[in-house]
């Protein structure tokens, strides 16, 4: 069982680092950053406090407390998952109007400028 | 450059990608068909000479700075002919396939029945259409989904030649399915009470290239097309009732 714990306490550390090393870099905005670490950084404290482990087991029913702690990990990745998911669909909107008002507007440029060389 | 100088306030669209085999042939189809109506390729982006082809055989070209897939680019040539003023606006596609001998017919529909859109349907007056048994099949089944939803039969609703008039157009600027459009778009319409009618049109083989429909794809549009329908079937909150329409 401790060695379950430990592996995730280590993974949970290497993705702290991950998104840290990330967001440095500017591979990923501070904003974005915000959400993998929080969900970490609680998988990092629950893989470390055995008794708060063994009370969210308990109260969920779950005899084996690490697997308790899987669950709580795939749960927070679901929301993370759904949350980016949100961002994404926004973002392609948003691209997408984007894009036309460019095409738009690259129109109207080139009609004015015929309009000009006509006259 | 087209313009709102109001001759004729109608306007030919005509989206495409990669079409540099069949565009030119397309739009001066329609110059023959409707003359003195302006034409606007709307180009996806495309990767071929689509553009330049379509500026020779006359057309203007709204083009994209990168791929939006098709109802993108219908949606942004709806935006401009909106922005320009046209009271109507029919859609033919940029593979040649509908017969532009036809478009006087949507429009004559078009103002003269008072709906928002009209359909060039391959199925009216019991014509199969001379489509493939899959995808007949697929319009069987969109027809059955269909009937409960829009309180009417639609005999075609995959079709991509469409007319709209201006009411269906500022519809179409805010809330245009971007992928697979045509029978989602029947369902946004229908969700404002606005009405539709099909006419009878002819299908043409294609003018070149080929379709890129393949099983895997055809499952994915059916999902896609289904999901989104129901969707814009529960934003309730966008209905207008009859009585607000109408006034």
């Amino acid at each position: 069982m401790d060695r379950l714990l430990n592996v995730m306490t280590g993974l949970s550390a290497l993705l702290i680092l991950l998104v840290l090393a990330s967001v440095r870099r500017a591979r990923i905005r501070v904003e974005y950053s915000v959400t993998w670490l929080i969900g970490a950084a609680a998988l990092l404290g629950l893989s470390r406090a055995r008794g708060l482990l063994d009370a969210i087991a308990g109260w969920l029913g779950v005899p084996y407390p690490p697997l308790a702690l899987l669950l709580i990990v795939g749960c927070v990745f679901v929301i993370i998952f759904y949350r980016f998911s949100v961002i994404i669909s926004q973002l392609k909107d948003d691209n997408i109007a984007l894009a036309q008002r460019v095409a738009i507007l690259e129109y109207h440029i080139q009609s004015l400028k015929d309009q000009a060389a006509g006259c | 450059m087209i313009t709102s100088d109001g001759t004729g306030r109608l306007l030919i669209l005509i989206p495409a990608f990669n079409e540099e085999g069949a565009v030119g042939g397309v739009v001066g189809a329609v110059k023959a068909a409707v003359p003195g109506t302006p034409v606007l390729v709307v180009d996806d982006c495309s990767l071929d000479a689509t553009v330049m082809v379509a500026r020779k055989a006359g057309a203007d070209v709204l083009a994209l700075p990168h791929h939006l897939g098709l109802g993108g680019s219908v949606q942004a040539g709806y935006k401009l002919a909106f922005e320009l003023g046209y009271e109507f606006v029919i859609r033919v596609d940029g593979d040649g396939q509908h017969d532009a001998r036809d478009i006087p017919k949507v429009f004559e529909a078009l103002r003269s029945s008072g709906c928002e859109m009209v359909i060039g349907s391959r199925y009216v007056n019991g014509n199969n259409g001379g489509t493939s048994v899959v995808r007949a099949a697929g319009i069987r089944f969109f027809r059955t989904v269909l009937r409960p939803i829009l309180g009417k039969p639609v005999r075609d609703p995959t079709s991509g030649f469409v007319g709209v008039n201006r009411g269906a157009l500022a519809v179409f600027i805010g809330s245009f399915p971007l992928e697979f459009p045509e029978i989602e778009a029947l369902v946004v319409l229908q969700r404002r009470r606005f009405r539709f009618v099909e006419v009878p049109c002819r299908m043409l083989p294609r003018r070149s290239g080929h379709s890129t429909i393949t099983p895997m794809k055809s499952i994915y549009y059916i999902v896609h097309v289904l999901l989104g329908v129901f969707v814009n079937v529960l934003k309730y909150e966008r209905r207008v009732p009859k009585k607000s329409r109408r006034s």
